[in-house]
């Protein structure tokens, strides 16, 4: 079951693919914090992360947060190893981290269903979001911007109006 | 060249036979599957091609080996795999990487690869 709106962010440690470790009180100083489950080889991630990209560089000055997070079973799917993560995260120029949940705990903390799915915590770090991006994967075809919406709205302090939407994508690689 | 009564070319239907066999093969935790169908079936029904589907689950890591299945969905026809590059990926139970013509990357293939596919 996932993270019922209005939930305290689980606390985490995980090992970023800068080599940093980072923690919840890491982004202590952001604004919101968009945690995004996430991973290398789903096409929907692949299709969605160039907007999670174009959302970070849209809001940085704002004091909004994304941080992806890899949580898949890289024993039997060895595209999500770490090594993989890095390559993957220089390759695509990440303007946000990407975190590594080898043990799966934030995943399980936050009930992840899905690659990409998205987090949206306020300032007070509850959550205020959880579901999909935008609702399409071709960015050609997209109508509502959810992501962007809530963002806004929990910048200005105000309710979000569409607070929960189906996030569409890949599964998450469970360890057996 | 047959001849109407009156002497001129007749139209002959001439049924043109269909690929022998197409195969649609898919994971059910990946959600392409379904837009996927939906577009082999559009693509067959334009081509006028009434040759039988044969859709297959794939359930379990070792099938997925058997079967060459390098992720959902996978669409082959006569053998022939509709995206032959993607086709040599490691087999997984996973969702399968197409790439649009402008690089973009889809869970779908196009209806442009079906139809190559096809002839």
């Amino acid at each position: 079951m996932s993270l019922p709106l209005g939930s305290q962010a689980p606390a985490f440690l995980l090992h970023g693919v800068d080599g940093s470790d980072r923690s919840l009180a890491s982004y202590e100083d952001a604004e919101l914090l968009a945690l995004i489950q996430s991973c290398n080889h789903c096409p929907y991630v692949l299709a969605w992360e160039g907007r999670m990209i174009a959302l970070q560089r849209a809001y940085a000055d704002r004091g909004v947060r994304l941080v992806a997070v890899n949580s898949n079973d890289a024993s039997r799917h060895p595209e999500d190893g770490f090594e993989r993560m890095v390559t993957h995260a220089a390759e695509q120029a990440f303007n946000f981290d990407y975190l590594h949940d080898p043990e799966q705990l934030l995943a399980r903390a936050l009930g992840s269903e899905r690659t990409p799915e998205v987090f949206l915590f306020d300032r007070a770090r509850h959550l205020v979001y959880h579901g999909a991006v935008d609702d399409n994967r071709d960015d050609s075809a997209v109508g509502r911007h959810y992501l962007a919406e809530a963002i806004d709205a929990a910048l200005a302090g105000e309710p979000v109006a569409v607070s929960e939407t189906p996030a569409v994508g890949c599964t998450v690689k469970w360890l057996s | 060249m047959p001849r109407t009564e009156e002497g001129g070319e007749a139209t002959v239907n001439v049924a043109v036979p269909g690929p022998a066999k197409i195969e649609f093969l898919y994971f059910a935790d990946c959600p392409s599957h379904p837009e996927a169908l939906e577009l082999l079936r559009s693509v067959l029904d334009d081509h006028r091609v009434e040759s039988e589907i044969d859709i297959l689950e794939v359930t379990s890591d070792a099938q997925a080996r058997t079967l060459a299945f390098p992720g959902s969905p996978t669409i082959r026809i006569d053998g022939r795999d509709v995206d032959p590059l993607g086709a040599a990926a490691r087999p997984s139970l996973s969702c399968r990487i197409y790439r649009l013509p402008d690089g973009r990357a889809s869970p779908l293939p196009t209806r442009e690869q079906i139809e190559e596919a096809l002839t």
